[in-house]
């Protein structure tokens, strides 16, 4: 299964779900991460994690970590 | 008849809140904790010119939420804004909404409708979305959400009267069913058809309107809270599960993601109506910015540019100008008026030569001398003929006292202020974007890379900084861990030991860096894995604001704000424990009765004799040196002047070179480097233990911090000096023994495995 954390910087992807539990989940959807939504991945931190996303045209920052739950196609 | 009406200011963070709520209530503001949590707590009147002309008898009251995305209960900002205007219910809340952010920013608006009160909308940033050429339908939007929307920007202050007098209307505004509501989002059929469910089993029908929907939205969710509040009975719990597993059976998705999409895209509905785009064909300015600062190989050397004039000027040049400024002159002999004629007062005390002959230069011949606050109040109680222990409880207690807290306060205002303009320009989430690889580990955030940086030159600014970090836990192992660091006032006794036992060697400054570093490395660890940190783990989940130019006004309050805070919170800890210890070190029992006595028969020293075998295993037992680390906690220099005095020496210069011989036949070296370690470790000065009190904001966890730092100083001068014993005569000792377990116990603390409950392993396993 593909998720955000192979999608490789440049790229867009649509999120199929969300994986996980409790806090980090709720706060991940919160952001408006949800099913259907398309994710542009645009860079990573110079130590090569976290990494920086554009969805619903704002920047968010991620852990590859907590990318890693989240499923796209 | 004057009646109060209590306006609540709600968005998400970067909405422009803040700057909205300076805009209404300008000087007439209260800055607090909401109760039990470091979370800020924003009170004001609203400012009479603002006052709408049917308010005019009216009390306004501004509340300032904590700035958060959503109302689910996951961290202590969420839990503060959804408790505050789920039970204190103010009169109308003004949702503060991001142009330039629409879609999420709306969502925490459909939570908020879902609360049954009168609510009007701002759309904040309506010039800069404007400027890229967006439109924005606001009369469409109004009916979508049922709310009144008010176009404003709260930076140029266009549009603030009219939102605010929109909204006193709202808060009055009745029709039929009583005060007017916005209208809470629908869901899809299937979750509508559940809640209604919900709303039966649960024996909902009775509440009003809009509690019923709120509460069979929370549960079906699987608010904990929700089901606490209600008081379900387990047979009721068991039924509405029944109802959503149901629902989440038919739908293919779990009942709080089908909650959270359903309201993603009810939004984009609305926004699609009400939201004309401009065509984005070009990069936006901040997205060049950010090109450029985060970029993979630039990010750093900006980043150690930034840090590093931040660090000059805070700390080095403007900084220790102020600080000198302040203690040796305001609070100390005086000082020149704007600096004039200083160099040439010192060049002439540096060419006086008193066998010579001649007199001795006064520093009031070389420019306009202002004396400091102790030499005026000497003279003053001299003349007076006040009696020698009042003048000396005056001077060398209170005012010293007050100096230590007010002689931190320029140097820190002038960090307050790149602080200030690091985070609200947006600069500050980079930081933490760039270093939270590295911070992470030590259950650190990146931004904590600021306050250990800030505390090589004081440790005082240093625990303060910790504020721009937003994570509870992270920051409260920043606060306990940031004094490890050596600061400049630590220096003096680094170079007492370097020089009267180590020859002045190289390594001994170096050393005690890498001691304070290796600390922070091992504490954050430790502290990471213990109960106290446990649990909660805040993710990293964070929004990187579109870079803007903050407002001189916003930034000049957020330094005064932070300095008036410390003077306040930290300020009476800090002079009350100078005072003690002034009193301790200076009076005593001799012939004549108790009374003021030299330093060596004050009750200090009788104290510091009776406690020094506690030391006696760091391989320094003896009282003298008891008393100097007693002292040091005033500040950590007199450490140094403290050993002159008991070694019979009246004034010694700052690396005490009078004294050395004394103490080169007082210490061994592995006692001196073992003393060094404790002091560099060990409870910071007072003024910083202020800065750890008002920054913990409890009293448990402000011994927390002190306790630790004592017990891993300990430790640690124990573990060096006796496994350091053990090398240099080969020889075990019952103290060894000790010193084994003890480090056993650390590195125990250090390696052991910890269960993630809800953590990061065991969820990623569990999907």
């Amino acid at each position: 299964m593909h998720t955000l954390k192979d999608v490789p910087c440049g790229a867009t992807a649509r999120v199929r779900g969300i994986s996980g539990t409790g806090a980090l989940r709720r706060r991940i959807m919160d952001m408006g991460i949800v099913k259907g939504v398309d994710i542009h991945v645009r860079k990573l931190a110079p130590l090569g994690d976290p990494l920086e996303v554009t969805v619903r045209g704002y920047e968010l920052s991620l852990r590859k970590g907590d990318a890693a739950l989240i499923e796209v196609e | 008849m004057s009646r109060t009406v209590t306006i609540a200011l709600a968005g998400n963070p970067n909405s422009g809140k803040t700057t909205l709520f300076n805009a209404l209530t300008g000087l007439n503001q209260h800055v607090g904790n909401w109760p039990g949590v470091t979370v800020e707590k924003k009170e004001g009147r609203l400012k009479p010119n603002l006052k709408p002309g049917e308010a005019a008898g009216d009390d306004v009251v501004i509340v300032d939420l904590p700035g958060v995305y959503s109302l689910s209960p996951h961290s202590p900002e969420e839990v503060v804004a959804d408790r505050y205007l789920a039970d204190e219910r103010p009169d109308v809340i003004i949702n503060i909404v991001d142009a330039t952010n629409l879609e999420r920013n709306l969502y925490l608006t459909g939570q908020l409708a879902e609360l049954g009160l009168p609510m009007i909308i701002a759309v904040n940033m309506m010039d800069v979305a404007r400027a890229r050429g967006d439109k924005l339908e606001t009369e469409k939007l109004a009916l979508e959400l049922g709310c009144t929307v008010a176009e404003m920007s709260a930076i140029t202050g266009e549009g603030v009267q009219n939102a605010v007098s929109r909204a006193h209307s709202a808060a009055q505004d009745k029709n039929a069913d009583g005060k007017k509501l916005p209208a809470p989002p629908r869901f899809g059929l299937d979750i509508e058809q559940s809640l209604t469910r919900i709303c039966d089993a649960a024996g909902l029908n009775d509440l009003p309107k809009h509690k019923r929907r709120r509460a069979a939205v929370r549960l079906f969710e699987r608010n904990a809270a929700a089901t606490r509040e209600l008081r379900l009975v387990p047979d009721k719990q068991a039924k509405i599960e029944e109802i959503i597993k149901n629902c989440e059976t038919a739908m293919d998705d779990d009942s709080e993601s089908l909650i959270t999409a359903s309201r993603y895209a009810r939004i984009e509905e609305i926004v699609g109506k009400c939201w004309v785009p401009a065509g984005r064909g070009r990069l936006s300015v901040s997205d060049r910015i950010d090109r450029v600062v985060t970029n993979r190989w630039l990010a750093l050397p900006i980043f150690a540019l930034v840090i590093f004039f931040v660090y000059y000027v805070s700390i080095t040049s403007l900084g220790a100008l102020a600080t000198d400024w302040a203690n040796d002159g305001v609070f100390g002999e005086g000082w020149h008026l704007a600096g004039i004629g200083t160099s040439q007062y010192e060049l002439a005390v540096e060419n006086f030569n008193p066998e010579s002959g001649g007199e001795k230069p006064e520093p009031a011949d070389y420019g306009i001398w202002v004396p400091g606050i102790p030499v005026l109040l000497g003279d003053m109680l001299k003349a007076l003929n006040c009696a020698e222990w009042l003048q000396g409880l005056v001077i060398d207690g209170i005012t010293a006292g007050v100096g230590a807290v007010l002689g931190f306060v320029p140097q820190m205002l002038i960090l307050f202020l790149f602080l200030a303009f690091m985070e609200s320009c947006g600069y500050m989430a980079r930081v933490a974007f760039i270093m939270d690889r590295l911070f992470r580990r030590f259950g650190l955030s990146g931004k904590s890379f600021i306050p250990l940086l800030v505390g090589t030159g004081c440790g005082v600014p240093g625990v303060m900084a910790s504020r721009t970090i937003e994570s509870e836990r992270e920051r409260r192992i920043t606060v306990m861990t940031t004094t490890f660091i050596p600061c400049s006032a630590k220096l003096p006794i680094l170079a007492l030991i370097a020089g009267a036992l180590f020859d002045g060697a190289w390594w001994v400054a170096p050393s005690a860096y890498f001691v304070g570093v290796a600390s922070i490395v091992c504490s954050g660890v430790i502290l990471k894995k213990t109960r106290l940190f446990a649990g909660d783990i805040t993710p990293f989940v964070m929004e990187l604001p579109a870079y803007h130019w903050p407002t001189a006004g916003a930034l000049l309050r957020s330094m005064w704000e932070r300095g008036w805070s410390f003077i306040k919170k930290a300020g009476t800890i800090i002079l009350l424990a100078t005072v003690f210890v002034w009193f301790t070190s200076h009076f005593g029992w001799s012939e004549d009765g108790f009374g003021m006595v030299e330093m060596t028969e004050s009750i200090l020293a009788v104290a510091g004799s009776s406690i020094s075998w506690i030391f006696a295993p760091l391989g320094w037992g003896s009282w003298q040196a008891t008393v100097a680390a007693i002292t040091g906690l005033i500040a950590k220099e007199n450490v140094v002047g403290t050993f002159g005095v008991l070694f019979g020496f009246a004034e010694v210069t700052e690396d005490g070179q009078e004294v050395w011989s004394a103490l080169g036949a007082h210490f061994t070296a592995l006692g001196a480097y073992s003393f060094l370690m404790f002091n560099m470790l060990c409870a910071p000065c007072f003024a910083a233990m202020g800065a750890i009190k008002r920054e913990m904001n409890s009293v448990g966890w402000f011994w927390t911090a002190i306790g630790y730092q004592c017990g891993f100083a300990y430790v640690a001068s124990l573990c060096f000096y006796q496994f350091g014993l053990v090398f240099s005569s080969g020889r075990l000792v019952p103290g060894t023994v000790i010193a084994a377990a003890a480090l056993g116990l650390f590195l125990w603390l250090l390696f052991r495995p910890v269960k993630t409950a809800g953590g990061l392993a065991s969820s990623a396993q569990s999907a």
